[in-house]
């Protein structure tokens, strides 16, 4: 598969903070990548080189192996993370002045339907809710049927319902081939939609590779999670590595089936029982540890 | 130059113009009370310039009738205003409330004025011609002849083309700034449009509006003072065209770079308060030192208010106000160019 996208040594300085250092990945035409990273690690910042809205202080962005051109704005659609619109104008009105700005615009008939916009089209802009705004900035993103879709926290302050909503555009606008680039602060939302991540941290890419395979790499096995008062036995002769979690306990094991065979045969009580597979949330932690970032 | 993506951004702009109902009113409202206002003071009754000061006096007409000069009592431009006491008519001369204090029952025409005060000095003038018999006088009056041209002819060009340099300054160059805040101008980035096509658009909306805004104000204007157009209404629209789109691209300059309102703000006052005393809005300045008129020169309001008034007031022709003409087209060239190469869509 080719890379739609190459990003090489890219770094961003502002003032004494390096914002981007050193980072460097590529994408493959048509498939979803996400970028993770805590508060400050620098995503949108590098979303924001790549989309050709800030100016790189180092580095080089290949589009189709080529440095970005003009017609580059005519192939790519952005969803920022914060943005404004005219407050004035209608939703009908807005999409309208955005399609002509454009030479191979979408239909807008089959936008709207797609992003569910029929029941705000005649709303001003200025009283639209989160989760209405964030659809008509999809709509927006995709009105010039681009090849390279970018997502910024597309999902950010949407509700369960809006979010699985967009979840399916996202899906949609995958299988007719395009390529999409997000940042997400949901590891739920980039397990499921993204085919590639990258994580980043201070301003460096420190992973990148399919979900599947981070957790692997990254991830011992899963574990069985039983309150102590289950077990009637002394702790250390349990044939598990084991740690104590308040009052569960966390055994772990790479063979979920064996162990929970061991158990019975220990005639240990598994009606509160929980396992938990590890996830990217786990590799994410992990990476990027558990201290609170601003 | 991509023109359909510029009309979108001029019909996108013109609709949301419209569409803020207060700012729109405002646009209409602001200078047809300013000339409605100036229009009462100055052009309906004679305008008293000079304050008299009259003591002891329970009335004009008790005050007035012992001493004070019957020439002086008919003077033009003269407003009598009475006092109970000395005391009283000295504190009003002192704060410059009043130009010139007389005694009204003093046989020798006892008077006080304030050194300070430049209309003290010329009223005490007037005072004293009074008391000269009209038949020692040794100057001999002559009129003008030709078409009167009341203050508010002259007036009346001055405010629509303030209220056209606030409205551009501020309508243009305040909007743009709050759009690149508020990230409104960082999604258009997101787009082909270029910074030319952008405020190529702003540009167009704002006279669009400003144009709009001066027929419906001149005709409401024209229905209470009955404006004297001498020359063409079309070389007064055109130059008014050129004049708006000088003032929107100098508007365009200020806001190509700002992100902040309040620093934006101080920008604007300090180019639009110069302008508009330097302009020759409200009084002319002829006599003023040359330096004075050497700098009210770069600024286009002072092109467009001498093209307008020569042809309202003179009956010029386009001929004879090509000169303005062509500054107003070479500011407005070089603005849009600096702009648009200065131009920066976000923060």
């Amino acid at each position: 598969m080719n890379h739609i996208l190459e990003v090489r040594k890219l770094s961003k300085v502002f003032g004494r903070n390096k914002a981007v250092n050193d980072a460097s990945f590529a994408v493959k035409d048509g498939i979803c990548f996400g970028l993770l990273g805590p508060n400050g690690a620098g995503k949108s910042t590098t979303m924001e080189i790549i989309e050709d809205i800030i100016a790189p202080s180092s580095g080089d962005i290949l589009y189709k192996g080529l440095p970005r051109k003009a017609s580059f704005r005519e192939e790519i659609g952005i969803q920022f993370q914060r943005t404004s619109l005219l407050n004035f104008l209608s939703v009908a009105e807005t999409l309208s002045s955005f399609q002509q700005l454009y030479q191979n615009p979408e239909d807008l008939d089959l936008l709207i339907e797609r992003c569910d916009l029929t029941p705000i089209l005649t709303r001003r802009n200025d009283q639209l809710s989160g989760g209405q705004l964030q659809r008509l900035m999809l709509a927006l993103a995709l009105i010039n049927r681009p090849h390279l879709v970018f997502l910024d926290e597309p999902s950010t302050g949407l509700d369960p319902q809006s979010r699985r909503n967009l979840w399916d555009i996202v899906l949609q606008i995958k299988a007719e081939g395009k390529t999409i680039i997000m940042t997400t602060h949901s590891m739920e939302e980039a397990e499921y939609l993204c085919d590639e991540v990258a994580i980043m941290d201070a301003g460096s890419i420190i992973a990148w590779d399919t979900p599947a395979r981070l957790i692997q790499s990254h991830c011992q096995g899963s574990s069985i999670l039983l309150p102590e008062a289950a077990f009637k036995m002394n702790l250390d002769d349990l044939p598990f590595q084991w740690k104590r979690r308040d009052k569960t306990i966390v055994l772990e094991t790479s063979q979920i089936h064996e162990g929970l065979n061991t158990l019975l045969q220990l005639n240990i009580d598994l009606t509160e029982l929980a396992v938990h597979t590890p996830n990217l949330e786990d590799v994410f932690l992990g990476l990027t540890g558990k201290g609170l970032r601003d | 130059m991509n023109f359909k993506r510029m009309w979108a951004m001029f019909t996108a702009r013109n609709h949301e113009f419209f569409r803020d109902r207060a700012a729109f009113g405002w646009n209409f409202a602001f200078p047809f009370l300013i000339i409605v206002g100036f229009g009462l003071i100055f052009g309906a009754k004679e305008h008293n310039q000079f304050k008299i000061g009259l003591f002891p006096g329970e009335s004009r007409q008790a005050g007035m009738a012992n001493t004070v000069p019957a020439a002086f009592q008919q003077g033009r431009y003269l407003q009598f205003i009475n006092f109970a006491s000395q005391v009283e008519g000295e504190q009003k001369l002192q704060h410059h409330k009043i130009d010139l204090l007389l005694d009204s029952r003093s046989p020798d025409h006892r008077y006080w004025i304030n050194d300070s005060s430049p209309n003290g000095y010329i009223a005490e003038q007037i005072f004293l011609a009074s008391l000269v018999p009209a038949s020692e006088k040794l100057a001999t009056k002559q009129l003008v002849r030709g078409v009167q041209i009341r203050y508010i002819d002259w007036l009346f060009p001055g405010i629509l083309g303030m209220n056209m340099m606030f409205s551009a300054l501020w309508g243009v160059g305040y909007v743009v700034v709050r759009y690149r805040k508020n990230g409104a101008l960082k999604r258009l980035k997101a787009t082909p449009l270029t910074p030319l096509e952008y405020l190529s658009a702003q540009m167009l909306s704002r006279i669009f509006l400003l144009m709009f805004t001066i027929v419906i104000v001149w005709i409401g204007s024209h229905l209470i003072f009955k404006f004297q157009v001498h020359g063409s209404y079309g070389a007064l629209a055109l130059i008014f065209f050129l004049g708006g789109l000088s003032l929107c691209s100098m508007g365009l300059v200020l806001a190509a770079r700002g992100t902040s309102e309040e620093f934006t703000s101080g920008i604007l006052n300090f180019v639009s308060w110069p302008m508009m005393f330097l302009s020759e809005v409200w009084f002319s300045l002829e006599g003023s030192p040359v330096w004075v008129q050497t700098l009210a020169k770069i600024f286009p309001l002072t092109h467009l208010l001498t093209g307008a008034r020569k042809i309202m007031n003179e009956g010029a022709s386009l001929v004879d106000v090509q000169r303005e003409c062509l500054i107003l087209v070479i500011i407005t060239i070089i603005s849009l160019t600096i702009a648009a190469r200065l131009f920066s869509w976000n923060k």
